[in-house]
């Protein structure tokens, strides 16, 4: 991962640090630094957010397309990750430089949305068979201030509530094709079912331990980072009270990063730290959207952006 | 066990200033005429157009009789003699070493201008000059101060001092150079940590260090330099980091003293993590403003 040198000492500072469970900053091994985020960003996406975590920040546009559903599962759509790493991150990124680092993370998304379980495609199926919706997700990284692997998962989740498809109000069939006819009104819209949307989890192995949001200066000590994806929990989506009885979360993916490695014990145990910090990081976010949809509710949407 | 996540959103931002009068200073942004009339003197930061004078960095106007510049808020480290900064070693090169000092140019540091281990003054002979990684290798940081500056800008830096040298165990904090208050001095040893404020912008937060009796041999020292640090000094430390975030997040100038205000600030939040949320950070600075203010009315 992109980062800076950092001197043998510093490296046994933050070992220490980790091994007493109080990081150079006060957190403890599973608490995240606070996030700022928002949504509807890009006008012209179909859904879009912005996540800033730290100096970590990640842009994310969805756009929507009508495509032919693949004729092994003809009732399902489809969804594709695109990550682009912004020069203006880190000037290792220019060129060609963050291809490797942009497809890992996109087939880490890709595998962690792969499971019915996480993500339900079957609600992009508009004609069985013939025609679905296909999402494209574009994850722009603007910086990159450690940890992006959960920055992208929770901006992407974020992006894909707030994305809208239209509604079809009329299908032609002629011959074998379908001529469809989509509404134009942008609130005769439905909404994506996101709730089981799975976030990823980076747990970097530091010393003997694992934490969670690692800084930049953490990820360099670090020989092997493991990225969890665990899914979501659809009662933190919703306001109504019909509660949905108690969905457990489920590891969706497993990936390793890095050229150490990780003894079975400490992988079963960091797997169920990475569990319960998801849990923790689903219910801030399904929290801070359904505030921002209030706010929306009644005022006009005031646009933020990057101004500070 | 419930971690610690709190995500907000962009209408709820924190505004960070804490300006107590009204009237900012003004704000010059790059290629904004700063005067039209020619009997004004080129200073840095301004270039001449069109027989205008034109700011060409974002910053507020120094003006000296005739003479205009503009210091630029957010800047690379221009060194000047004398300085101390703090600096990480990138490369190890034939008898020198570049550090990186947040400066334009990597600085150096001849292998002539530093304490070679054993303490006494001796010439460097071959064997010092094949062992420098020894002595500093990559990444390693140091602390150092401007023994001369190169025509194009580019720093040369000593250690020929006891307080100067490699730094072992510590947190280093990034900040803006404008934001550091020069003073005498900028080595620190309050609250039982030592803080070492660097002209360039980099703050080394460290434990105190032990004084080392005379008979400890050099292995010994060495050994002792790598031993975990105790939890309490470790609370302190990261106080002092995050008060230090909160002060620049309002753009507030960094000096013993204001940090030393806003550590007493801090003191009434529990946890030093608990520091890190943008009201908490807001509610020290202006804290800090304020008992800064009292003292300069005084």
């Amino acid at each position: 991962m992109a980062g800076s040198l950092i001197s043998q000492s510093e490296q046994v500072f933050i070992v220490h640090g980790v091994e007493n469970d109080f990081r150079s900053d006060g957190r403890s091994s599973i608490d995240y630094r606070p996030m700022e985020l928002e949504t509807d960003v890009v006008s012209h996406a179909s859904g879009s957010a912005r996540l800033r975590l730290a100096n970590t920040d990640i842009l994310v546009g969805v756009k929507t397309e009508i495509d032919v559903p693949k004729p092994e599962t003809p009732g399902l759509g489809k969804i594709e990750f695109f990550v682009d790493c912004s020069a203006n991150a880190t000037p290792e990124f220019e060129g060609r430089g963050g291809e490797q680092l942009a497809n890992t993370i996109s087939s880490t998304m890709q595998r962690a949305y792969y499971s019915p379980q996480a993500f339900n495609l079957k609600q992009l199926c508009i004609f069985e068979g013939k025609q679905c919706w296909k999402l494209y997700v574009d994850i722009l990284i603007l910086e990159c201030g450690g940890n992006l692997c959960d920055a992208v998962s929770l901006a992407v989740k974020a992006a894909l509530f707030n994305t809208r498809l239209p509604c079809v109000k009329a299908a032609l069939m002629d011959g074998g094709n379908i001529d469809l006819q989509l509404s134009d009104d942008p609130y005769d819209s439905k909404q994506l079912d996101i709730g089981t949307a799975p976030l990823l989890v980076t747990l970097c192995k530091i010393g003997t331990k694992c934490v969670v949001d690692p800084s930049a200066e953490e990820e360099r000590c670090s020989v092997i980072s493991l990225v969890v994806g665990v899914t979501g929990n659809p009662n933190f989506y919703q306001t109504d009270d019909n509660v949905i009885p108690d969905i457990k979360c489920k590891c969706s993916t497993i990936s390793m990063n890095g050229p150490g490695s990780l003894s079975p014990k400490t992988l079963k145990s960091a797997i169920e730290q990475g569990i319960t910090a998801a849990n923790c990081l689903d219910n801030a976010l399904g929290d801070a959207l359904l505030r921002e949809k209030d706010e929306i509710s009644y005022l006009k949407k005031h646009s933020y952006g990057f101004l500070k | 066990m419930t971690g610690h996540v709190s995500i907000r959103l962009a209408s709820e931002r924190v505004n960070h200033s804490v300006a107590t009068s009204n009237e900012l200073p003004r704000f010059y942004t790059p290629g904004e005429v700063i005067s039209g009339m020619q009997d004004f003197m080129r200073g840095h930061g301004t270039y001449t157009e069109d027989d205008n004078l034109k700011s060409s960095v974002a910053g507020v106007m120094q003006k000296v009789n005739k003479l205009i510049c503009i210091r630029p808020l957010k800047s690379r480290y221009v060194g000047e003699i004398g300085d101390v900064v703090v600096g990480r070693v990138l490369e190890v090169q034939q008898r020198r070493w570049k550090v990186d000092t947040n400066s334009r140019l990597d600085s150096i540091l001849q292998l002539s201008s530093v304490n070679l281990p054993g303490g006494e003054l001796r010439r460097r002979s071959v064997e010092d000059e094949q062992s420098m990684r020894k002595v500093l290798q990559e990444g390693d940081l140091i602390s150092a101060e401007v023994q001369s500056v190169f025509s194009d800008g580019s720093l040369s830096l000593h250690t020929r001092s006891l307080k100067y040298g490699k730094l072992v165990q510590g947190t280093l904090v990034k900040v803006f150079p404008s934001l550091i208050k020069r003073r005498k001095n900028h080595f620190h040893n309050i609250l039982g940590i030592s803080i070492i404020i660097g002209n360039n912008g980099y703050i080394w937060i460290s434990p105190r260090e032990k004084e080392s009796t005379e008979n400890d041999d050099l292995e010994n020292i060495e050994k002792a330099k790598l031993e975990p640090v105790s939890i309490s000094i470790r609370e302190i430390m990261a106080r002092v980091k995050n008060c230090i975030a909160a002060l620049v997040a309002s753009k507030m100038m960094l000096d013993d003293t204001s940090i030393l205000m806003a550590y007493e600030e801090s003191l009434k939040y529990e946890t030093a993590k608990e520091m890190l949320d943008p009201e908490a950070m807001l509610d020290i600075a202006f804290l800090t403003q304020h008992r800064l203010n009292y003292v300069t009315t005084e």
